[in-house]
C-alpha cells in the first residue's frame, strides 16, 4: 500500500499544488487535496479485477432480469398454455323410454396443453412438462431462489455476528461454551439433516408458501457456525492488534470501542464471508429443491425446475427445460464467488495487485 | 518462590529440608501460583511524602502470564514478564528502562498503566492507590497516563483519518469544547510536526517518523501528566530519532509532563533520563540517577550492558565483559540470582538464594550479593554459611521454584 | 501431549452428545403416531409389523419425554441397535453394512484423483500466479465448485450416455439384463462407476486445488524461499523440496473432511447414476421417513467426522514442528 501510495500520480499533484500554494501564499491546501478513504481504495482496487467485475456485471443482470423480466409478460410461472384446440369426444348413450328410443351424445371437450414444447416465438424457452412456460418458471424461480440466498445469508451473519461477538469479547467460560456449541453445529452432516427437516416439515404437512419461510429458517439454523467461528476469531486477533490496545490506553469507553473500532475492522470479512455464502446458499436450496424437499412445486425455483430432468425422456429431449435454470444456478454462484474473491483480494492490503 | 519470602529475614541460615511428598502433593494444587503474601515484604505503603513527591509508585509490581494448564484449565507454569518491580517516578522527570529485548520492559509500562492485568502489586499515581480501581474508574483517570507505542505502524487505526485518531481522547475525555476540536487538535498537531492538511488524511499515507508524530500527538491531546514512552524511536531510522527525542523532550518543559522511558538503546536513554533502572529476566537489577548509573555501575549486568555501548574513538580501547551463553527463558527462569547463569563474577551463593534489592546511596538501588553488607563485612563465612543449603537445593532443585 | 489427546477426546465426546441430540430433537419433531402409521403401511409385506412397531417406538424412547427418551436411545445405540428400517423392515445396521462397500469404492478412488490433480494443478497455478495457466485453471475448478452436482451429472449423462452412446444410459451399477460374474462383472460394473467418479472428482476438484494455491502462495512470498532462490537453488527444487513441504502442512487439517466423505457417499450423485450405495439408500430413507436409519447414518457421519477432526489436529500438531501443545 505504502509503495503504490508513492507512485500515485495524485501524490505528485498534491506536492506541486502545494509548491505553487507557497508562492500564492493563500490557504486552505486541504480543500484541493484529493485523500481516497480505504473504502474508495478498495473499490479501486476491486475494480481492476476483470474476473470480479464480470462476475457483478452478470449479478446485476440476473437480479434485473428475474425482477423486471416477467413484468412484460401476461404469463406467470403457474399459466399453463392450453393451446387452443379443443378435441370433441362423444359418447353415443341409447335408451328405450315407452319404447321409444333416445340416442343421446355426450360430448366431452378436453382442453390440449401444449406441453413439453420446443422454444417458439411464443415461449422462448418452450414448456414444461405441466405446460407452463420455462421462461417464466426460470425468472420467477430467480426470484425466489436469489431472494432466499440474501434473506439466510443476511439472518444467518446476524446470528453469527451476535454469538462469535459476544464469544470473542467475553473469553473464558462464555467463549468455551459458545465454541463447544459452533464445534457441534460444525459436525452435523449438513445435507442429511437438511433432508430430515424437509422430510418433516413435508410429515407435519407444512405447505405453501410456509414451507419457504420455515426452509429459510432451517438454512439458517444450521448455517451460523461459520460466521460465528470467523468473527470470534477475527476479533481475538483485533484484540491483541496494537491500535486496540491504544484505544484502551485512551479510555475509550466499550460501546464505542466495539462499533468504531472492532465492527468497522470486522466488516470486510463479512462481507466477503457473505458473498461467498449467497452462492452456497443458493447451491444448497437449490439441491434441496431438486431432490423435492425444499421449495413446494407449484411455486418456482431453480432447482426444482430442473426436477423434470429425473424423467428420461424430458433429460434426453429437452435440455430447453432443465437446461436454462442450471446455466442460472452456475452463472450466480460463480458470480458470488467472483466476487468474493475479489473483495477478499481488495480487503487485504497485502496483495500486490 | 519459597527463597523470595525468605529474603525478608537474611539471618535465617539454613532453610529446613522440604518433604518431598508434602511439597509434591502442594504443588499438584497450588504450583505456581503467586501467593497474595509474597510481596508484603515489608511496608509497603508509602509515606505522604513520597506521593507529593513522586506522580507514579509502584511496588513489588508482578505480571505472570499463564503458559501451562492442567487438565481443568488451571495454569500451572507461569511466565514471569515482570516480577517484582518497585520503582518511583518524581513530578515532571523522566525515568528510563533499558535492558534486553524480552526481559519485560514493555509489559512493566503496560501493566502499570492497567493495560494488562496485573498479577500482584501496588501502583500509585498521582497521590492516589489506583491498585484496585475497576474499569470505569480507570478510564476516568487514563487521559493523566498516556503511552506512545513502539510501532507506529501497528497502534494507528487504518480505518481513521490523522484528525480522527487524535482528536477520539479529546472527545471521549471532554478535553475542549466540541465546537473547538478542530482548532485544538490542528494546533496540536502543529505543534508536533504535522501539518494541518494531514487533518484528513490517513495513516497509510505516512512514513515511520511522522506516525510515530501522530502517536505523540495523540497521547498529548488529553493533556496527560505522565507517559510511557515504549521505545518511541527504535522504528525510526537515527536522523528521525533525533527530532523525535527532541519533540519530546521540548513538550515535557512545556506541559511539565513526566515520563517513563523505555528502550534498549543505552545513549538514547542517556540523552532523556533523569534516572535510569536496568531490568533482566523481569526484574529491576539497577536504579538510580543518570550520571552515577553510566559513570560507576554496580551491578554485573549494567557493566557489562555499558561496556557494549560502542564509543565513535578509535583509539581509545576498552575492556569489554562479553557475556557468556544466552538469555534464559523467563518462563523457567534460573535460580537464585536470576543473572547467575551469565554473570562473569558468579559465586556459590548466587545459585539459589535471590539477592535483595536494596537502596545502597542515595537513589541508587540495586540487587547483588556482591554489595551485600553481610558479604562485605565477612566475605568468607557469608559463602560458608550456605554451603549446606547448597546442597540441599541440588537434591530438590524444583523446590526452588 | 497426552493431555492434549485427553482434552480432544473429552471435546469430541460432547460434540457427539450434542449431533446426535440435535438429531434426535428433530425426529421428535415428527407428528406423534408416525411410526405406527409407517409400519401400518408395510402390514401388507411384513406380518409382525405391529410388534416392530411397538419395539421401534419404544427403541426411540417415544413413550418419554425428549431427554430420557434421548438417553433411551443412546443406551441401545451404544449396544448397536439401531432398529428396524420402516421402508422393507431390515435392520438398520445391515443395510449400511450391505450398501457402504459400493460407496466406499467409489469415494476412494475419487479421494485419490482429486488430490493427484489438485495438487499439482494448485502448485501450477500458485508458481505462475496471475499467468494464463493460472486464469484458466481457476476459472475451471469455480466452475467445478458452482455447478450443482445434479445439473452437471444430468448434463454427463445426457452427452456421454444419451448422445454419444458410451455408457449404459439405463444407469444403474451394472445393465439390467447383465448376467456374467468374476472379471465379467468387474468390468461391468467399472464401466458404469466412470461417469459418477468422474462427476465426483471434477466437482471436488475446485476446493483442494484453491486451497493448495492459496497455501502456496503464502509459502512462495515467505523470505525464506527468496534466501533459497538468492543461494541459486534451482526453480525445480525450490519448489517440491521448499515450498511443498511447508505447503503440505495445512493440508492435513483437510484429512478431516476426508475421513468422513469416504464412507458418506453422495447423496445426490448416487441417487441420479442409480448407484445403491449408503448416499442413496438415506436419500430414500429420508424421502420416505425412514427415521431409524436416518439417526442411524447421521450418528455414523457424526462420529466419522469427530474422528477425522481428531486425528487430523493430531496429524497436524505432529506434521508442524511449530505447534505446542496443551497451550
Amino acid at each position: 500500500m505504502e509503495e503504490e501510495q508513492n507512485t500515485n500520480p495524485q501524490q505528485t499533484e498534491v506536492a506541486a499544488e502545494g509548491a505553487m500554494q507557497t508562492v500564492e501564499g493563500t490557504e486552505n491546501l486541504s480543500d484541493r487535496v484529493k485523500v481516497l478513504s480505504p473504502a474508495r481504495l478498495v473499490l479501486k482496487r476491486f475494480f481492476r479485477s476483470k474476473l470480479s467485475v464480470i462476475g457483478l456485471v452478470t449479478l446485476l443482470v440476473l437480479y434485473l432480469v428475474c425482477f423486471i423480466g416477467p413484468l412484460f409478460s401476461d404469463m406467470t410461472y403457474e399459466t399453463i398454455d392450453y393451446n387452443g384446440a379443443q378435441n370433441a369426444q362423444s359418447t353415443e348413450i341409447t335408451y328405450t323410454v315407452e319404447g321409444v328410443e333416445y340416442t343421446m351424445y355426450d360430448i366431452t371437450y378436453t382442453e390440449s396443453i401444449n406441453l413439453k414444447a420446443y422454444p417458439s416465438a411464443k415461449h422462448w424457452l418452450g414448456t414444461d412438462e405441466n405446460g407452463r412456460d420455462v421462461l417464466m418458471r426460470v425468472l420467477y424461480g430467480g426470484q425466489i431462489s436469489l431472494t432466499i440466498g440474501i434473506v439466510v445469508v443476511v439472518l444467518e451473519t446476524l446470528i453469527g455476528v451476535i454469538m462469535g461477538g459476544i464469544a470473542g469479547y467475553f473469553g473464558k467460560w462464555v467463549d468455551q461454551i459458545i465454541m463447544r456449541i459452533v464445534d457441534i453445529f460444525y459436525c452435523i452432516p449438513q445435507m442429511p439433516i437438511l433432508l430430515i427437516c424437509s422430510a418433516i416439515l413435508a410429515a407435519n404437512e407444512v405447505n405453501g408458501i410456509a414451507r419457504i419461510y420455515w426452509l429459510c429458517l432451517v438454512l439458517v439454523f444450521f448455517g451460523w457456525a461459520g460466521t460465528a467461528r470467523l468473527v470470534r476469531g477475527q476479533i481475538l486477533s483485533l484484540r491483541e492488534q496494537e491500535f486496540m490496545l491504544a484505544e484502551r490506553s485512551m479510555g475509550v469507553p466499550v460501546r464505542r470501542k466495539i462499533f468504531l473500532h472492532l465492527i468497522p475492522n470486522v466488516l470486510p470479512l463479512l462481507i466477503v464471508q457473505m458473498t461467498l455464502g449467497l452462492g452456497s446458499v443458493i447451491l444448497t436450496e437449490s439441491t434441496l429443491s431438486y431432490l423435492g424437499l425444499g421449495v413446494p412445486i407449484p411455486y418456482a425455483t431453480w432447482g426444482n425446475i430442473i426436477q423434470a430432468l429425473r424423467d428420461f425422456t424430458t433429460l434426453q429431449y429437452h435440455f430447453h427445460i432443465w437446461g436454462p435454470p442450471g446455466i442460472c444456478i452456475m452463472l450466480a454462484v460463480l458470480s458470488f464467488n467472483f466476487v468474493g474473491d475479489g473483495l477478499r483480494d481488495a480487503f487485504d492490503p497485502k496483495m500486490k495487485k | 518462590m519459597e527463597n523470595q519470602v525468605e529474603n525478608k529475614n537474611q539471618t535465617s541460615a539454613s532453610p529446613k529440608k522440604p518433604n518431598a511428598f508434602v511439597s509434591g502433593a502442594k504443588k499438584l494444587f497450588t504450583a505456581g501460583i503467586p501467593r497474595k503474601s509474597l510481596y508484603d515484604y515489608e511496608d509497603v505503603s508509602p509515606t505522604e511524602e513520597e506521593l507529593k513527591e513522586n506522580i507514579l509508585i509502584v511496588n513489588h509490581l508482578k505480571k505472570y502470564f499463564p503458559v501451562e494448564s492442567n487438565l481443568i484449565g488451571r495454569p500451572i507454569r507461569y511466565l514471569k514478564a515482570v516480577d517484582d518491580v518497585s520503582l518511583k517516578i518524581p513530578y515532571g522527570k523522566t525515568l528510563g528502562i533499558v535492558g534486553e529485548s524480552g526481559c519485560g520492559k514493555t509489559t512493566l509500562g503496560r501493566t502499570l498503566l492497567g493495560l494488562y492485568d496485573k498479577t500482584t502489586g501496588e501502583v500509585y499515581f498521582d497521590g492516589n492507590n489506583i491498585t484496585n480501581y475497576g474499569e470505569r474508574q480507570t478510564n476516568a483517570i487514563r487521559k493523566d497516563m498516556q503511552v506512545i507505542f513502539q510501532d507506529p505502524y501497528s497502534s494507528l487505526s487504518p480505518r481513521f483519518t490523522v484528525g480522527g485518531i487524535i482528536s477520539e481522547g479529546v472527545l471521549v475525555h471532554k478535553i475542549v469544547p466540541r465546537s473547538q476540536i478542530k482548532d485544538y487538535v490542528v494546533n496540536l498537531m502543529e505543534r508536533c510536526g504535522l501539518q494541518p492538511q494531514y487533518y484528513e488524511r490517513y495513516p497509510y499515507e505516512f512514513s515511520g517518523g511522522q506516525r510515530q508524530r501522530i502517536c505523540i500527538a495523540r497521547a498529548l491531546a488529553v493533556k496527560p501528566k505522565f507517559v510511557v514512552c515504549d521505545e518511541p524511536v527504535s522504528a525510526l531510522d537515527v536522523s528521525i530519532q533525533a527530532q523525535i527525542l527532541n519533540l519530546l523532550r521540548e513538550l515535557q518543559q512545556e506541559m511539565k509532563l513526566a515520563y517513563m522511558f523505555i528502550s534498549h538503546d543505552l545513549s538514547v536513554v542517556r540523552h532523556v533520563s533523569d534516572s535510569v533502572g536496568v531490568m533482566y529476566l523481569g526484574s529491576m537489577v539497577e536504579c538510580g540517577p543518570t550520571e552515577r548509573i553510566f559513570d560507576n555501575p554496580m551491578h554485573p549486568y549494567t557493566r557489562s550492558l555499558l561496556s557494549a555501548v560502542p564509543v565513535p574513538d578509535p583509539r581509545r580501547k576498552k575492556d569489554r565483559i562479553i557475556l557468556q551463553g544466552t538469555i534464559p527463558s523467563p518462563a523457567n527462569p534460573p535460580s537464585g540470582c536470576r543473572f547467575h547463569t551469565r554473570c562473569p563474577e558468579c559465586m556459590e551463593i548466587c545459585k539459589y538464594k535471590a539477592p535483595v534489592y536494596r537502596e545502597y546511596e542515595e537513589g541508587h538501588s540495586c540487587a547483588c550479593h556482591l554489595y551485600d553488607p553481610g558479604y562485605l563485612s565477612d566475605p568468607v563465612g557469608y559463602k560458608a554459611a550456605y554451603s549446606e543449603a547448597d546442597a540441599v537445593f541440588a537434591a530438590f532443585p524444583s523446590n526452588v521454584d | 501431549m497426552f493431555k492434549y489427546i485427553v482434552k480432544r477426546i473429552l471435546i469430541s465426546i460432547i460434540i457427539i452428545f450434542g449431533v446426535t441430540f440435535i438429531t434426535y430433537s428433530l425426529f421428535r419433531l415428527m407428528p406423534d403416531n408416525y411410526v405406527y402409521n409407517k409400519f401400518a403401511a408395510q402390514s401388507a409385506t411384513n406380518p409382525n409389523w405391529e410388534e416392530q412397531a411397538a419395539r421401534v417406538e419404544h427403541l426411540y424412547g417415544l413413550d418419554l419425554n425428549v431427554v430420557s427418551g434421548y438417553f433411551h436411545w443412546l443406551g441401545s445405540a451404544l449396544k448397536g441397535d439401531f432398529g428396524y428400517s420402516f421402508i422393507d423392515g431390515a435392520a438398520v445396521t445391515q443395510k449400511i453394512k450391505d450398501s457402504l462397500p459400493v460407496s466406499f469404492i467409489m469415494s476412494l478412488i475419487v479421494t485419490i484423483l482429486q488430490i493427484a490433480i489438485a495438487l499439482p494443478l494448485g502448485i501450477k497455478a500458485a508458481v505462475n500466479q496471475y499467468g494464463p495457466t493460472d486464469y484458466i485453471t481457476t476459472v475451471f475448478t469455480m466452475l467445478g465448485i458452482s455447478l450443482p452436482s445434479f445439473f452437471f451429472s444430468g448434463i454427463m449423462i445426457k452427452v456421454f450416455a444419451v448422445d454419444l452412446g458410451w455408457f449404459d444410459p439405463s444407469l444403474g451399477l451394472q445393465s439390467g439384463n447383465f448376467t456374467g460374474n468374476g472379471w465379467e462383472l468387474f468390468w461391468n460394473q467399472a464401466w458404469h462407476l466412470v461417469l459418477p467418479i468422474f462427476v465426483s472428482t471434477v466437482l471436488s476438484l475446485g476446493g483442494l486445488m484453491r486451497y493448495t494455491r492459496t497455501n502456496m502462495l503464502e509459502v512462495l512470498s515467505a523470505d525464506y524461499i527468496r534466501t533459497a532462490r538468492a543461494k541459486g537453488v534451482k526453480k525445480r527444487n525450490i519448489i517440491y523440496k521448499h515450498a511443498f513441504k511447508n505447503t503440505a502442512i495445512p493440508l492435513v487439517t483437510m484429512f478431516s473432511g476426508i475421513l468422513a466423505s469416504l464412507f458418506c457417499g453422495s447423496m445426490i450423485i448416487e441417487q441420479i447414476f442409480g448407484i445403491q450405495g449408503i448416499g442413496y439408500q438415506s436419500y430414500t430413507a429420508t424421502t420416505q421417513g425412514d427415521i431409524p436409519f436416518v439417526m442411524a447414518y447421521n450418528t455414523f457421519i457424526a462420529l466419522l467426522t469427530v474422528i477425522g477432526i481428531f486425528i487430523s489436529d493430531i496429524l497436524y500438531a505432529i506434521v508442524d514442528p511449530r505447534v505446542k501443545l496443551g497451550n
